[in-house]
C-alpha cells in the first residue's frame, strides 16, 4: 500500500518537475525567440536639422513596420532605441554610450549629417561595429574606418563627385564658359561642397572670379548677388543651407542675375514647401538631388514607400513629399537588414564583409560600396528645374519639372542654357 | 587654508570625492556614466568660472561662451602646431583665456552694467567670426581630434578625460570658495555693492576685477581645453553656442550667486536634468522641462537655492 | 559704384527691419531694464501665426501681423504679471529676469515645435518677389514693404510714447518712478502697458521676417545678439538711438557683404559695437 502511495506521489512529482521544466525550457525558448532586436541611434529631432531628422525617422519607422511583419530579424522583432541629440554635436558621445553601455543594442546606425555622425565615430570604432550612416559628407576621409558606410551617393570621392557633373555640364555648352563664382555658407557641409568645387572648376580650366563665404546668420543675400554679379562671373556655383538658398534664389532673381549657369549645393530647394514658394524663381538653376520621380529613377518599391511615408507625414510638420532624405533612411536600413539576413547572425565582421562585397537591392535602386565606405560609383545627380508653376506642391509629384542632366546613366532630359530669364 | 573646521571638512570632502571618482574608474567600465558625468562637470565649471565676475563681483559676462571655445580651440591650436600632451594643453588655454579675461577685465573701466555685458557678447561673436576664418583650426569647416587607442593607468580614454575633469572641477570650486571666504571675496562683494563707495573706502577695485576676470577667464579656458577630445569633432558653430553661455548663467543664478557653492548646486541639478533627459524624455519635450525647469525655480526662490536655503536657517533661527 | 549705392540702400532697408525687431527691446530693456531675452523668440512666434493666416486664409502678411498685434499685448501684459509678481515686487536685480526669460525664450521655442512641426515655413504675397528699379538702384518689395511698415510702427511707437500721457509716463517709469507715483500714474500699471506694447510689435515684426525669408523655430537665437547690441549701441532709452544704431548696423553689414567678405560681417558690425562703446560708454545717444 505504501508502495503504490509514495510511488504514486514520486510519479507525480516527476511528472510535474518534468513538466515545469519542459514548459519552463519552452517559456524560456519562446522568450529568446522573441527577445526584440533593438537597433540604437540619434536623430535631430530639434534644433537645425529637425526637418529632415524627422523626416528620416518616419521612413526608419515604415521599414521597421516592414521587417517586423515578415516576421523581423533572425527571428526576432525589430525595436529602434533612440534620442534626440537636438542637432547638437556634443550630445552625441553621451547618447552612443548610453546606446551601447547602457541600452546594449544590438546594432547601431547613425544620425543625420556630418556633425552629428562624427562624433560617434571613436565610440563605434573601439567597439569595431558595423555603422551604416545618413547623409554626411565624408567623415571617413578622416577616420578611414574600414566598417563605415554611406547611403548618400555623393560617390567614392564626395567631395569632388558632388560637383563634377554640375561643371562637366557647364565644359559641354559650345562656347565654353570661362569665369566661376563660388560662394558657400560657413559650415562643415558647404565650405566642403566649395572645396571640391574650387578643385572642378581648376581642373575644369575655369577663372574663379569670385570666391566668398558668408555667415550663417545672414539675413539679406542681395549685397552677396550683386557682388557676385559685379564680378561677372559666368557660372554660379552655391553652397547653402535651405534659409539660405531661399534668400539667394529670391536676391537672385531681385537683383535680375545674368548668369549661364546658377545652381550647384544648394540644400532646400529640395524640400516640398521650398519648392512651392519658389515656384517659377526655380527654373532653369541646376542643383544637386538624389531622387527626383523622373522615369529614369522608377526604382522598384519607391513609388510605393513614398505613398506611405507621404500618408505617414500628414500632420506632423515634415515635407509632406519626402523626395529627397525619407528614401535613402529607408534603404540603409534596408542594406542592413539584407546583410544580418545573408550572414545570418550579428557578427559585426562578417557584416562588414558582406557590405563590402555585395550589391543591394533597395527602393533607391542598386548600392554598392567602395573601399571607404562611401558608393563605388557617383549618384549625385545634378537636376535642372523646368516649367515650374507658382504656387503649386502638386505638381512636383510627378516627372518634368525636375530634369535630371546627370549622370547620363540617369538622364531624363537635355540642359536648357543659359540660365539667364 | 586649513584654519578652521570648515576648512578642514572642504578638504576632507573634495579629497573624498576625488577618490570616490578615481575609484569608480576601476570598478564601472561603462562609458556612459562617465560621458553623462563629464557634462556636468563641465558645466559646473563653468558655472564656477561666471559666479566669481557675475555673483562675486557682479559684472554679467554674456560671452562665456567665447572663453569657452577659445579654450578649446587653444587646445587643438597646441595639439595641432605642437603635438603637446592633454596636461600642457590645458595650461594653454588656462594662458590665453587668462590673458583675454584680463583684457576684458580692462573693459570694466569704461564700461559698467548692461554695457559691459553686451561688450562680452560683442566680443564672443567677434571671436567667433575670427575662428570662423582661421584655416588652421579647421575654420568654418570645423577640425577632427582623433583620441588614442590605448591609454596609461585608465580603460578607455573617456576615464581618463573624466578623471581630469573631475580634478580640474574640484580644483575651481576649491579657489571660487577661497575668493569668497577671503579679503579678495570681501572687496569683490564691495565693488558688487556698490563700486564707487568702495573705490572711495579704499578697496583697489581695479586690481580687484583684473584678478576676478582673469581667474573667471582662465577657468573657462581649462573647462573647454579637454572638450575636443571629448567631442572629436569641433566646429565654431558647436564650440560658440547658446547653451554653454545660457547654462553659464542659468546655473549660478539658481543655486544663488551669493555663494561659493551656488554655482555647483545649481549645475548639478539643471545639468543633471539635461542629462537624464536627453536619455529619457528625449525629443522637443527636453528642451520644454530645461525651460518650465528654469522658469519655475526661478520664480520661487528668486535668490537661488542658497537664498532659500539661508531663508530658511534664519527662520530657523529666529 | 552702384554696387555701393545699392549696398548702402540694401542696408538701410534690412536696417529698418531690424529696428523693428528691437524696438519692443528697446522699450522693455532700454527703457525698464527688463532683460527679455526671449524677445526675439517672440518675433518667431508672430512669424508662425502670420504664416498660418496666411497658408489658411490667404491673408496678407501684414494684416495679419496687424490683426494679431493685441492678442500679443494681452500676452506681453500676463506674462510681465508675473515677472512683476516675482521679480521687481520683491526688489530682485534684473539678474534673476534674465533667468526667467530664457526658460520663457525655451518654452516658446518648443509650443511652436509642438504646434507647427520643424519644418521651414514661408509665406506668399502678390509684392514678394517684385522689385522697382530706380535707376541702377534695385528696391525689392520683398524688403521695401517690410522697410515701409518697420519705419510707420517705429515712428508712431516714438510718437506715442514722447506725445501722450501713458507714453510719457513710461518714460518717465524709467527715470523716476516715486515722482510719477506723486503724479497719480500707478507705476505697474505703466509698466505692464509698456510690456505689452513691446510684446505686440513683435507679432508685427513677425510677420516683416517670415516675409524675408523662411522661419523655423529656433531662428530667434540667431536675433539675440543684434536686438541688444542696437538698443544698447543707440544707448539706453534712446528710440532714435536704437533707430540709428539699427540702420548702422545694416549698412555694414551690407556694405562687408559686398566689398570685404560677408563672412566679416558679424566681426565688423559688433567690433563697431565695441569701437563705439570705447568712446561714448553709454552708447550714442544714452543716458549716462
Amino acid at each position: 500500500m505504501t508502495n503504490r502511495r509514495s510511488f504514486a506521489r514520486a510519479t507525480v512529482i516527476a511528472g510535474a518537475l518534468a513538466f515545469a521544466a519542459a514548459s519552463g525550457s519552452l517559456v524560456s525558448f519562446a522568450a529568446q525567440a522573441a527577445e526584440p532586436l533593438k537597433i540604437g541611434f540619434s536623430m535631430a529631432l530639434t534644433g537645425g536639422l529637425a526637418g529632415a531628422g524627422k523626416a528620416a525617422l518616419i521612413a526608419m519607422e515604415l521599414w521597421r513596420e516592414d521587417v517586423n511583419k515578415k516576421g523581423g530579424l533572425l527571428g526576432r522583432p525589430v525595436e529602434f532605441v533612440y534620442y534626440d541629440d537636438a542637432t547638437q554635436p556634443a550630445k552625441v558621445p553621451g547618447i552612443y554610450t548610453k546606446l551601447l553601455n547602457v541600452d546594449k543594442v544590438d546594432l547601431v546606425v547613425s544620425s543625420y549629417g556630418t556633425n552629428e555622425i562624427a562624433p560617434a565615430m571613436p565610440i563605434v570604432m573601439r567597439k569595431k561595429l558595423v555603422f551604416p550612416s545618413l547623409f554626411g559628407l565624408a567623415v571617413n576621409d578622416q577616420f578611414n574606418y574600414d566598417r563605415y558606410f554611406q547611403i548618400m551617393p555623393a560617390g567614392p570621392e564626395p567631395k569632388t563627385d558632388w560637383s563634377k557633373g554640375f561643371f562637366q555640364l557647364a565644359s559641354e555648352q559650345k562656347p565654353k564658359p570661362t569665369t566661376v563664382a563660388i560662394v558657400s555658407a560657413d559650415s562643415e557641409f558647404t565650405l566642403n561642397a566649395a572645396a571640391g568645387a574650387r578643385k572642378n572648376a581648376k581642373a575644369g580650366g575655369y577663372i574663379i572670379v569670385y570666391d566668398k563665404t558668408y555667415p550663417m546668420s545672414t539675413t539679406d543675400y542681395s549685397p552677396i548677388v550683386r557682388a557676385i554679379e559685379a564680378s561677372k562671373a559666368e557660372v554660379i556655383f552655391v553652397a547653402s543651407y535651405p534659409p539660405q538658398s531661399v534668400g539667394m534664389v529670391k536676391a537672385a532673381h531681385e537683383v535680375g542675375l545674368k548668369a549661364k549657369m546658377f545652381g550647384g549645393a544648394m540644400v532646400g530647394l529640395q524640400f516640398a514647401a521650398i519648392q512651392k514658394n519658389l515656384g517659377p524663381l526655380l527654373n532653369n538653376i541646376v542643383n544637386y538631388d538624389f531622387w527626383v520621380p523622373e522615369p529614369t529613377l522608377n526604382f522598384p518599391g519607391v513609388k510605393e514607400f513614398l505613398a506611405r511615408y507621404q500618408k505617414a507625414a500628414k500632420g506632423k510638420g515634415v515635407d509632406p513629399l519626402g523626395h529627397y532624405l525619407p528614401p535613402y533612411a529607408y534603404a540603409y536600413l534596408q542594406v542592413l537588414e539584407q546583410s544580418v539576413r545573408a550572414t545570418n547572425g550579428l557578427d559585426q565582421g562578417k557584416l562588414a564583409a558582406h557590405m563590402h562585397r555585395a550589391t543591394f537591392k533597395t527602393v533607391v535602386g542598386d548600392v554598392k560600396f567602395a573601399k571607404n565606405g562611401e558608393w563605388a560609383k557617383s549618384r549625385t545627380l545634378q537636376v535642372q528645374f523646368r516649367d515650374v508653376k507658382p504656387n503649386n506642391m502638386a505638381q512636383f509629384e510627378g516627372p518634368g519639372k525636375r530634369i535630371v542632366l546627370y549622370p547620363k546613366a540617369w538622364k531624363s532630359g537635355d540642359i536648357v542654357y543659359p540660365y539667364k530669364k | 587654508m586649513f584654519k578652521t573646521r570648515a576648512d578642514k571638512i572642504f578638504w576632507f570632502t573634495l579629497a573624498a570625492v576625488f577618490l570616490v571618482g578615481l575609484g569608480f574608474t576601476e570598478v564601472l567600465a561603462n562609458e556612459y556614466y562617465y560621458t553623462a558625468v563629464y557634462a556636468i562637470l563641465q558645466a559646473t565649471m563653468m558655472a564656477v568660472a561666471w559666479n566669481i565676475l557675475g555673483g562675486f563681483t557682479g559684472y554679467v559676462n554674456f560671452g562665456s561662451a567665447g572663453f569657452f571655445a577659445i579654450g578649446a580651440y587653444t587646445a587643438v591650436a597646441l595639439d595641432k602646431w605642437l603635438g603637446l600632451p592633454l596636461p600642457l594643453l590645458i595650461v594653454g588655454s588656462a594662458i590665453i583665456c587668462g590673458l583675454m579675461g584680463l583684457g576684458v577685465g580692462y573693459l570694466t573701466l569704461r564700461l559698467k552694467g548692461v554695457y559691459f555685458a553686451i561688450a562680452t557678447l560683442a566680443l564672443a561673436i567677434v571671436l567667433e567670426t575670427l575662428i570662423t576664418n582661421w584655416d588652421f583650426v579647421g575654420a568654418a569647416r570645423g577640425v577632427y581630434i582623433l583620441t588614442p587607442e590605448k591609454v596609461p593607468f585608465f580603460d578607455s580614454y573617456i576615464q581618463l578625460l573624466f578623471v581630469v575633469m573631475l580634478a580640474l572641477t574640484l580644483g575651481s570650486i576649491a579657489v571660487s570658495r577661497q575668493l569668497n571666504d577671503s579679503r579678495i571675496g570681501r572687496g569683490l562683494a564691495a565693488i558688487r555693492d556698490d563700486e564707487v563707495a568702495a573705490e572711495c573706502a579704499g578697496v583697489p577695485t581695479l586690481r580687484l576685477k583684473l584678478i576676478s576676470t582673469t581667474i573667471m577667464g582662465a577657468m573657462m579656458g581649462v573647462a573647454g581645453a579637454p572638450y575636443p577630445f571629448f567631442v572629436t569633432f569641433v566646429d565654431p558653430l558647436s564650440a560658440f553656442n547658446l547653451f554653454v553661455a545660457v547654462n553659464a548663467i542659468a546655473m549660478p543664478l539658481i543655486g544663488g550667486t551669493a555663494h561659493w557653492i551656488g554655482p555647483v548646486i545649481g549645475a548639478l541639478l539643471i545639468g543633471g536634468a539635461q542629462e537624464a533627459i536627453t536619455v529619457t524624455i528625449s525629443s522637443e519635450l527636453n528642451v520644454l522641462v530645461v525651460g518650465i525647469m528654469l522658469v519655475l525655480f526661478i520664480t520661487l526662490a528668486p535668490q537661488g537655492i542658497v537664498g532659500l536655503v539661508q531663508k530658511w536657517m534664519k527662520r530657523r533661527r529666529g | 559704384m552702384d554696387l555701393f549705392a545699392n549696398a548702402i540702400v540694401a542696408g538701410i532697408l534690412l536696417g529698418a527691419f531690424y529696428a523693428a525687431v528691437a524696438i519692443g527691446l528697446a522699450i522693455t530693456f532700454g527703457q525698464l531694464d527688463i532683460v527679455n531675452i526671449a524677445h526675439p523668440t517672440f518675433v518667431v512666434a508672430g512669424s508662425y501665426i502670420t504664416w498660418i493666416l496666411n497658408s489658411s486664409y490667404g491673408l496678407d502678411p501684414v494684416l495679419a501681423g496687424i490683426l494679431v498685434a493685441p492678442i500679443f499685448f494681452v500676452v506681453g501684459v500676463l506674462i510681465y504679471r508675473v515677472y512683476y509678481a516675482a521679480f521687481e515686487r520683491t526688489g530682485q536685480e534684473s539678474l534673476s529676469g534674465l533667468a526667467f526669460f530664457f526658460g520663457v525664450m525655451f518654452i516658446i521655442e518648443v509650443v511652436l515645435i509642438m504646434v507647427y512641426g520643424v519644418d521651414y515655413r514661408l509665406v506668399s504675397a502678390d509684392y514678394i518677389g517684385k522689385n522697382i528699379d530706380v535707376g541702377f538702384i534695385g528696391l525689392p518689395l520683398r524688403l521695401v514693404v517690410p522697410f515701409v511698415v518697420a519705419s510707420a510702427m517705429t515712428a508712431a511707437v516714438y510718437f506715442y510714447l514722447s506725445r501722450t500721457f501713458t507714453g510719457r509716463a513710461i518714460l518717465a517709469v524709467a527715470q523716476d518712478r516715486l515722482a510719477l507715483q506723486l503724479m497719480g500714474a500707478d507705476p505697474v500699471r505703466i509698466k505692464q502697458f509698456a510690456f505689452g506694447l513691446a510684446i505686440a510689435t513683435t507679432a508685427i515684426a513677425g510677420s516683416l521676417l517670415v516675409m524675408i525669408g523662411p522661419v523655423e523655430p529656433s531662428l530667434g537665437r540667431v536675433y539675440i545678439g543684434r536686438a541688444f547690441a542696437i538698443v544698447v549701441l543707440g544707448g539706453m532709452g534712446s528710440i532714435p538711438g536704437m533707430v540709428i544704431a539699427a540702420l548702422l548696423l545694416g549698412v555694414v553689414e551690407s556694405l562687408v557683404s559686398s566689398f570685404a567678405g560677408p563672412s566679416w560681417a558679424p566681426a565688423v558690425a559688433f567690433g563697431v559695437l565695441l569701437f563705439t562703446l570705447a568712446v561714448r560708454p553709454s552708447g550714442l545717444f544714452g543716458r549716462a
